[in-house]
């Protein structure tokens, strides 16, 4: 059942917002410069409210229910992170206010850039990146800046393996470099060999590689120590894209496994919410020969500031820092919320994260395999890639998309599908350490119903979902047509 | 542990089915040198512990509403009415992901396609995307549009200077293994003309510009048309409610920093950036785009569209990197502009508009201080001191609370000694007069 549009709903000479009468003198405006016409809507507080409430009615979050989105990290959101985020002294800052006026928000800053020093196993951390993806750029413009650094100009060319997020190979050549693509081997993992041989072939024009580990198959790389050793041997850097660092809390630190760079993404392992896409938060981890060149600015303590027992936050630019990625020091409402997630679990706290996320993704996996084929049978971290639907299944032209649409009809969100793009038909199931056994459980009986259904009568398949706020959608239609905004004529016709 | 539901007994009768004996069993691939380190981290805290900490936190921090605040500079203290945040906080909208699952995201997708029509109308474009980082990252990303437009073979950027210093610095970053020039031009319009010509992707400037001056942008739209290049205009969308829209003056992208639109301070993010095209380079540009269609029951539906563009289909070949964008804060400006609506930006923007003004003309009165007034200023304005800013602003901040204006020497040498203020609808008159009066006070 579609809503109407905001627009559709506005009458002229309303209006939500109350505003205070001008106590000033009025001063001319300049004629020439001004606008004719707004159309924004024009709506009640209280149409408003029923409109964004029904709106978010039709949509699907963790605090609906189960959200297995691979890849993704959809774990509980805690509401105190929430809370502590929405207070005023946080809320209400200038980003250019005197620094003096600032030391509580600049001390969790630099309490926290300390926090994700320890759990990655990094020297310095900068929290400036927006989100992954911008992480990812900042990391692979530090990785050619010390290279250039050290008047070795000649390096551009970053080894991406076949499993590697889309963002991997973009952020590399947003930055001007060249991608080449490292196979798999058999077992889901790099193939060693194969990234030797192109080491060897590319050698001194080799940037260095970026490596999810776990992988996006959900495997951990056993041979991640050998792939940083020929890396570093024809002189390349290794960078960690810490989209699966949840599993690997109090675990493994991606510093010490010998990654010289690292984005984290508060939005997935640090409880922060994802916003219905973003705002993330992708700050960047360096290990001591390339914290230099992190973007900035960081938050250091001043000795010429600073009193007895009183450390003086100040914010610093680091020597050769690739720059600002973006204005201001990064998503500081993001920070506190990680802050207080940090703060919460503990060190404890945090290995039991990354304990009960591949204890949860191990079950899933052992309820589903019997039925579902399984690519790479092994223990898995903190998610799996299920090969789509049984064979005689998908000969019956029921596919992924399907099982996804009809898992709707069950009240589950759907896993990533086809991503990785190495499994055919791909089903990456992250179901994180907040779900309990019985909502497992739940949501593999609903995925063998699936199969159940689609051995009986796939239609009923290929029809969903039918409970859904709306049936499927035509994506072809929407590119061809391309409507990309609402215009009056139109809907009125 | 705090958000973890097993009990022992779940534990026990997870791990029997998987058929370890324990969970550090499922951690076998890891190397044991470096397997369970000892984080050196701080105990945890209960949620009482938590909340007390980072009140103190909190507490340690001068807001801008205890304080008077004359600062702006690309971050500006607007009203943000209460049904703003009521909306965002619905765990609906903020707890989801991208909408990949159009059918169970039509709240997210449908408030994003209400944001791009909104988006459209304030710029006076024909598409908007579901929006960048910030200002100054859709800014960047429009310098690069503009080199894709042009297939590689133009790769020069000419800025005006008065664009914010800190986009500036954000496009450096942005295209530094790009093999591009950026070439900032002294702000005056003959100065931006000259440095444009067959080698320029783009001319980019600001409006109103970082010193808060508005003039009519058509000379400059022209002059770029004249050699081929894309004019991006970098908008504030406060002053848009009031002003002649970017899309008026020959626009081809129009780019800008949303926060005003109903974000808060939040000491600079998260903030949004915006990002609005003419129509013949809407496969050009980056970033999501929501699109109108029906269900297999010929309902209206909205899906992510053109994502061939994106990363996670053509991977080097992208447009950008970019993935994760603003989604909350374009719903948090979504509501605001629904809220305030026709009228009510209008208003807000008149207040700014007048309120400024007249705190210009009381400053202009004061011995030793003048308005620099060689154009017409919308909320944001120049004033020469007759002392250091940063001696001016430590004693506006110790002897009366006001955060004072924006310190230009340091970006603009021949600025020395001049400060930028800012007044919006958050200022009122008493606190206008309280500034005129400290001014005065510490300069004699």
């Amino acid at each position: 059942m579609s809503r109407p549009l905001i627009f559709e709903i506005s009458r002229p000479g309303r209006c939500a917002a109350s505003l205070p009468d001008l106590d000033v003198p009025r001063t001319e405006l300049p004629e020439e410069l001004l606008r004719d016409d707004l159309a924004l809507p024009e709506v009640s507080e209280g149409d408003l409210v029923r409109h964004y409430t029904h709106l978010s009615q039709m949509n699907y979050g963790v605090d609906t229910g189960f959200y297995p989105l691979g890849s993704c990290t959809m774990k509980h959101n805690p509401k105190i992170n929430e809370a502590m985020a929405r207070l005023p002294g946080f809320t209400n800052l200038h980003p250019y206010q005197d620094q003096e006026t600032v030391q509580g928000a600049l001390f969790l800053m630099h309490t926290l850039q300390a926090f994700l020093e320890e759990i990655g196993g990094f020297a310095t951390v900068s929290l400036q990146p927006a989100a992954g993806a911008q992480g990812e750029l900042a990391g692979v413009l530090m990785m050619r800046a010390y290279h250039q650094e050290r008047g070795d100009t000649a390096r551009n060319v970053m080894f991406v393996p076949d499993s590697a997020h889309g963002t991997n190979p973009a952020s590399t050549s947003m930055s001007g470099m060249e991608v080449v693509e490292i196979p798999s081997n058999q077992h889901g993992g790099v193939d060693l060999d194969a990234l030797t041989a192109a080491c060897q072939q590319h050698h001194e024009r080799l940037v260095g590689m970026m490596l999810t580990n776990p992988n996006t198959l959900g495997l951990f790389e056993r041979q991640v120590e050998e792939i940083c050793a020929v890396v570093h041997e024809h002189g390349g850097l290794m960078y960690g894209d810490g989209a699966n660092l949840n599993p690997l809390l109090g675990i493994a630190r991606p510093g010490d496994l010998g990654f010289d760079v690292l984005h984290y993404n508060l939005h997935k392992t640090f409880s922060t919410p994802h916003g219905g896409g973003g705002p993330g938060s992708g700050p960047v981890g360096a290990s001591p020969a390339l914290a230099d060149f992190l973007p900035g600015p960081i938050v250091k303590v001043d000795p010429d500031r600073s009193e007895e027992d009183l450390p003086f936050y100040a914010l610093w630019m680091p020597t050769h820092t690739i720059g600002r990625v973006k204005t201001f020091y990064g998503h500081f409402g993001v920070f506190v919320k990680a802050y207080t997630y940090i703060r919460m679990l503990g060190p404890e706290g945090l290995r039991r994260v990354g304990e009960y996320a591949v204890l949860n993704a191990n079950y899933l996996k052992e309820l589903l395999k019997g039925t579902y084929p399984l690519p790479h049978d092994r223990v898995c971290m903190h998610e799996f890639v299920l090969a789509g639907p049984p064979k005689d299944v998908q000969e019956a032209d029921v596919r992924t998309m399907d099982v996804a649409k009809r898992l709707m009809d069950y009240g589950f969100h759907p896993p990533t599908v086809y991503f990785p793009l190495i499994v055919d038909e791909a089903l990456m199931i992250e179901p994180t350490e907040t779900e309990n056994k019985e909502t497992l459980e739940a949501f593999a009986e609903a995925m063998l119903q699936i199969v159940a259904e689609a051995r009986d009568d796939p239609d009923i398949l290929h029809d969903a979902p039918l409970q859904a706020p709306v049936r499927r959608l035509d994506e072809v239609r929407a590119a061809r047509d391309l409507i990309l905004r609402w215009q009056p004529e139109e809907n009125e016709a | 542990m705090p958000y973890i539901p097993h009990s022992d007994t779940d534990r026990k009768a997870m791990l029997e089915r998987i058929g370890v004996g324990s969970v550090a069993d499922l951690f076998q691939d890891v190397p044991e040198r470096v397997r369970f380190p000892n984080l050196d981290l701080p105990a945890a805290l209960s949620e009482m512990g938590a909340r007390w900490e980072l009140e103190s936190l909190a507490e340690a921090n001068l807001t801008a509403g205890e304080a008077s605040c004359f600062l702006g500079a690309g971050a500006y203290h607007h009203f943000v009415p209460a049904v703003v945040d009521a909306l965002v906080s619905r765990g609906e909208f903020y707890s989801s992901y991208t909408p990949y699952q159009a059918e169970v995201s039509q709240g997210t997708l449908q408030s994003i396609f209400e944001y791009q029509t909104m988006i459209c109308e304030l710029t006076g474009m024909d598409v908007s995307n579901a929006s960048h980082y910030d200002g100054a990252t859709s800014t960047a990303e429009a310098v690069i549009t503009a080199i894709n437009v042009h297939r590689m073979r133009r790769k020069k950027a000419v800025i005006s200077r008065f664009v914010h210093p800190e986009y500036r610095e954000v496009i450096r970053a942005y295209t530094q293994g790009l093999d591009m020039t950026i070439l900032d031009t002294a702000g005056e319009p003959e100065d931006i003309r000259g440095a444009l010509d067959e080698e320029t992707a783009c001319l980019i400037v600001q409006y109103p510009d970082f010193l808060g001056r508005i003039e009519d942008l058509s000379p400059l739209a022209a002059a770029a048309e004249a050699v081929g290049a894309l004019f991006v205009v970098v908008a504030d969308p406060t002053a848009l409610g009031l002003l002649r829209p970017p899309g008026e003056f020959g626009a081809d992208l129009v780019t800008g920093e949303g926060q005003g639109l109903g974000l808060g301070l939040n000491f600079g993010g998260p903030y949004l950036g915006f990002f609005a095209a003419r129509q013949k380079y809407v496969r050009k540009i980056a970033g999501r785009l929501v699109g109108q269609t029906v269900d297999t029951n010929g309902e209206r539906g909205f899906v992510m569209t053109l994502t061939t563009r994106e990363q996670h289909i053509r991977r080097e070949r992208a447009i950008s990197n970019i993935c994760t964008n603003q989604g909350l804060m374009a719903l948090a400006a979504t509501v605001y502009m629904a809220a305030l609506g026709k009228c009510g930006l209008r208003t807000v923007a008149e207040l700014c508009y007048h309120k400024a003004h007249y705190a210009a003309a009381q400053i202009d009165g004061l011995d030793g201080f003048s308005v620099v007034r060689d154009k017409p200023f919308f909320k944001e304005f120049v004033v020469r001191c007759p002392m250091p800013v940063a001696e001016i602003n430590e004693q506006l901040l110790r002897g009366y609370v006001i955060i004072g204006g924006y310190d230009l020497g340091e970006e603009y040498p021949e600025l020395e000694d001049h400060m930028l203020l800012c007044v919006t609808e958050m200022n009122p008159r008493q606190e206008i007069d309280l500034l005129v009066s400290a001014l005065k006070e510490v300069t004699s």
